[in-house]
């Protein structure tokens, strides 16, 4: 169901996950040895370009991602396809990213 | 009776899936047991024993020609090399036309589907020679060489095309066989239509609609691996599409 373009930006989207949920995971186990306070997330998240832009990459390459698996098991399961198709995904893809964006900006420059 | 390979009976049970893709029945018939003998055996001597309208097809019984798939017990198989022992389940079989292609009456299919996708998908010589030029000569130790010479021997059988579930979920999706054959193709010294296929396999229902599920590989007769090839395809089209962007 994915043409060559479509192909390639979910394998170059899976490319950026890799090492960004290794760091994620890292991060998580490092960051709740001294216990786990929104204060002290938010302590080191508020006002960082790097942690904007390490989960703002994440949540873009997660919604692209998603967004094209669940085009292929839309297809394939239940035979949508054009208009109504690209609405799904096109949903789904956005709404990824509104979930994801809301939650990045909240900890970072909200 | 132990001489019968397990088997237990004299009788096969064997059901045969009959009609069309509109109204399909199951019939029973009971096939005598011979030590040796194939599952087109075992359909051959119901039409000519039992019901001579039972339609089916073959043509060169020694697995060359790839006319006799069919599902049995589920499974695609090239049927005039398939012993029935190893697929009997107790004393029974189950056998039904092949999967994904409509079906035209019992057990034949409509293979144009198939073939129309090996064109689709430029399965074909590309020469951009006359006579005229000499012949390119071949290097058989040549790594292009070597993949193609791997997926040449395909017979058409349409087993792989069976066995997709890619095929069953997207119907536009070319197919194992069709896409072994780009691929054998793309890497024949001969062949001169290398964007040609390219282009082709990168189109909707081309080989990045492929999800590597590998029951091509597992089932078909004469031990190819399509899905390698078309993980073969999907690295020649990505580095073709980097080498177009300036």
């Amino acid at each position: 169901m994915l043409g060559l373009r479509l192909y390639l930006l979910q394998r170059i989207t899976a490319l950026l996950m890799a090492p960004l949920v290794l760091g994620h995971l890292a991060m998580m186990i490092y960051a709740v040895q001294g216990g786990l306070s929104a204060a002290e997330i938010l302590g080191r998240t508020q006002g960082s370009v790097f942690w904007f832009l390490f989960y703002g990459t994440f949540v873009v390459a997660v919604s692209v991602h998603g967004a094209l698996g669940i085009r292929a098991v839309a297809h394939e399961w239940t035979g949508l396809k054009g208009g109504a198709l690209e609405t799904v995904v096109w949903g789904a893809g956005l709404g990824l990213f509104a979930l994801g964006a809301r939650a990045v900006w909240a900890v970072t420059f909200a | 009776m132990d001489g019968f390979g397990g088997m237990t009976s004299k009788y096969l049970n064997v059901t045969i899936e009959r009609g069309s893709d509109a109204e399909s029945v199951q019939q029973a018939f009971e096939v005598p047991a011979y030590e040796n003998q194939t599952v087109l055996d075992v359909v051959s001597w119901v039409q000519q024993n039992a019901d001579p309208t039972l339609s089916y097809r073959f043509a060169c019984r020694v697995g060359m020609c790839g006319s006799c798939a069919m599902m049995v017990n589920g499974v695609p198989r090239w049927t005039c090399r398939t012993h029935i022992s190893k697929v009997l389940e107790g004393n029974s079989v189950t056998i039904g036309p092949l999967r994904n292609l409509p079906v035209i009456k019992d057990l034949v299919v409509d293979m144009d589907p198939f073939f129309d996708k090996w064109i689709a998908a430029e399965g074909m010589h590309h020469s951009g020679l006359t006579r005229e030029d000499s012949i390119v000569p071949v290097d058989e130790e040549n790594a292009a060489r070597v993949a193609a010479n791997a997926g040449i021997e395909c017979i058409n059988c349409a087993v792989c095309y069976a066995a997709c579930d890619t095929v069953a979920g997207n119907p536009e999706y070319l197919g194992p066989a069709a896409l072994l054959r780009a691929w054998t193709l793309l890497n024949d010294v001969k062949d001169e239509g290398r964007d040609t296929i390219l282009n082709a396999v990168s189109a909707n229902g081309g080989c990045h609609s492929c999800h590597s599920m590998g029951s091509c590989t597992a089932y078909c007769p004469n031990e190819l691996d399509p899905m390698s090839a078309i993980a073969g395809l999907k690295r020649e089209t990505a580095k073709s599409f980097f080498k177009r962007v300036p």
